[in-house]
């Protein structure tokens, strides 16, 4: 295994009461990317996920995780990854700032827990107890647990459910600085924004199997798809065509309609157009 | 939130106990734990409340002679330092950790780098301090109030000892065994409850164990609190009652034994089925 890769997964299977969850899975996510598993509930993403975290044993296959075999985690490893689960967790009695610094402990190269908790954005709720935030705090408090021993690997599952508009473009802005200082980002997710907007590769799971791999403006060849054109006809109603040289099909529309060409819209498929082909929604 | 006026908490308390050795993480989350504990009022309240109370009403109620020079009152209390003693081990350990772990808390740790046992051993400080603040409460008020006296020969401080801490390692580690059957944060009052009830009224707490029909005592030995009563008695009651004892005396050995055996049963079912995560989480 070299160097640059963080994960590495052969023939991953797992069955769980006959029927199978994961079957026959391969993937490999490079040190320093930003991986993202895109596909529909019950595709074997958090199966998948919770094996690499150690979480689950697996039926079959060959996993590496930062090449140690995570069925067998050792102490080392698990202050080298860092996990933010899926759904929200309490520490009740607790305060924020005190459930910090105590992971924090945990940890042989810890960040400083008020860094951290201001980088989440939860300074101003440091005192509060845990209970008393809302479900995008919570999940900002996740977000410090998983990141509070500077990983070199961060599982992010489904991280920013929950989130408004604005928390999910500040959480986009801490993934990319943690990437850009070299950490290595696993995440799932169901919005196909956010692969599109963190993910230097996006893999879409679907029936157990990773069904393609590739950069989000390369997934499904949407970079050579057809684009179509629509535009009004002189009597009202909606025309379109599908071309590979949309410009000439305009230029020729312009020439037709003598300037102007009413309702005009050049489109090409959206990463939730080739996603929803892919898993067989369309 | 920055306005607060609260004082602060001690939220830097955990900062100094940094990269400290495996003892330093266990106090560490003693520490936390304790503070958990106290802060929760419900569990102070039940914890240390009930048997406080229960002593107040029953000895205040009863006060008659149940053998030469033994009152019901001295009787009671031994009982109730025995109860107090499984209250803060197997019922607190019993109830709460369904709580925690239904709340994701034993998931995150389980994703640090915290070696495994550190987790039992803060739960085993906490339970430990809890149950000296209530049996030296327990006694301050038996000795003020009701005439207990307490032992005045080293072999009865040495028996005291021993009993207490063997039954509570019993019931401390049949609490965290227990906790594996409930299946949500609810339902361990509801498994735990009950088994601590009917062993108060067959173990000789609240009736005088020899009074019990002679089924029913058969079936309180086969559980570890009628021992740790008979243990205690032998430590608060005069000499002679232990004639009055179902086996003619107080039986420490016998008492050991199952105590030691109840150890180990506990150990072995924490060790076969304790869960980190729930059910739902596979």
């Amino acid at each position: 295994m070299s160097d640059d890769v963080a994960i590495r997964v052969r023939g991953l299977r797992k069955t769980y009461g006959g029927s199978p969850a994961v079957a026959g899975l391969e993937l490999d996510v490079h040190r320093g990317e930003v991986f993202a598993l895109l596909g529909p509930n019950g595709a074997g993403k958090t199966t998948t996920v919770e094996i690499l975290e150690g979480y689950r044993q697996r039926d079959a296959g060959e996993v590496r995780v930062l090449d140690v075999d995570p069925a067998n985690p050792t102490r080392d490893w698990r202050g080298r990854v860092g996990i933010v689960f899926q759904g929200t967790g309490e520490f009740d009695e607790l305060s924020v700032a005190e459930v910090v610094h105590h992971f924090a402990g945990f940890y042989p190269d810890a960040d400083d827990p008020d860094k951290v908790i201001e980088r989440v954005g939860l300074t101003g709720k440091a005192r509060a107890r845990t209970h008393t935030l809302s479900g995008g705090q919570k999940r900002r408090l996740d977000v410090a647990l998983g990141i509070i021993g500077r990983p070199e690997l961060l599982f992010l599952d489904e991280p920013t459910t929950g989130f408004d508009p604005e928390a999910r473009r500040e959480f986009w802005e801490l993934i990319r600085d943690l990437a850009a200082a070299g950490t290595t980002i696993v995440l799932t997710t169901h919005y196909l924004d956010e692969a599109e907007a963190l993910a230097d590769r996006v893999g879409v799971i679907t029936g157990g199997r990773l069904v393609e791999v590739a950069a989000p403006n390369q997934l499904g060849n949407r970079q050579e798809a057809l684009a179509t054109v629509s535009w009004r006809t002189p009597d009202g109603t909606l025309d379109s065509a599908q071309s590979a040289t949309p410009t000439a099909l305009v230029a020729d529309l312009a020439a037709r309609f003598g300037g102007e060409v009413p309702g005009l819209t050049v489109t090409r498929p959206t990463l939730e157009d080739i996603y929803l082909t892919m898993i067989g929604h369309r | 939130m920055t306005t607060t006026t609260r004082p602060a908490e001690p939220v830097t308390a955990a900062a100094p106990a940094r990269r400290s050795g495996p003892a330093g993480l266990a106090l560490r989350q003693g520490r936390l734990e304790i503070r958990q504990f106290l802060r929760s009022r419900e569990s102070v309240v039940f914890t240390l409340g009930f048997p406080l109370i229960m002593v107040l009403i029953f000895a205040s109620i009863f006060d008659e002679e149940i053998a030469p020079g033994v009152s019901y009152t001295q009787y009671f209390i031994t009982g109730m330092i025995a109860t107090g003693l499984m209250t803060v081990s197997f019922q607190n350990l019993g109830i709460w950790i369904p709580i925690e772990r239904d709340r994701g808390v034993l998931k995150r740790y389980r994703g640090t780098p915290m070696p495994k046992w550190v987790w039992f051993a803060g739960k085993v400080i906490m339970v430990l301090v809890t149950g000296v603040v209530m049996t030296a409460l327990l006694l301050a008020v038996s000795v003020t109030l009701f005439d207990l006296e307490l032992p005045t020969t080293t072999t009865a401080w040495v028996t005291f000892g021993w009993v207490s801490a063997l039954g509570v390692t019993a019931c401390t580690l049949c609490g965290i065994a227990i906790s594996s059957l409930a299946r949500t944060a609810r339902s361990g009052s509801a498994v735990v409850t009950p088994v601590a009830l009917v062993l108060q009224f067959i173990s000789g707490v609240f009736f005088v164990f020899t009074n019990l029909p002679s089924w029913m005592q058969q079936v309180a030995a086969l559980f570890p609190l009628k021992w740790m009563c008979q243990g205690l008695r032998a430590v608060f009651l005069p000499e002679s009652f232990g004639a009055d004892e179902p086996g003619g005396s107080f039986e420490l050995t016998r008492v050991a034994v199952v105590l030691g055996v109840w150890c180990v049963i506990g150990l072995v079912l924490c060790l076969t089925t304790f869960r980190w995560t729930t059910r739902r989480d596979g």
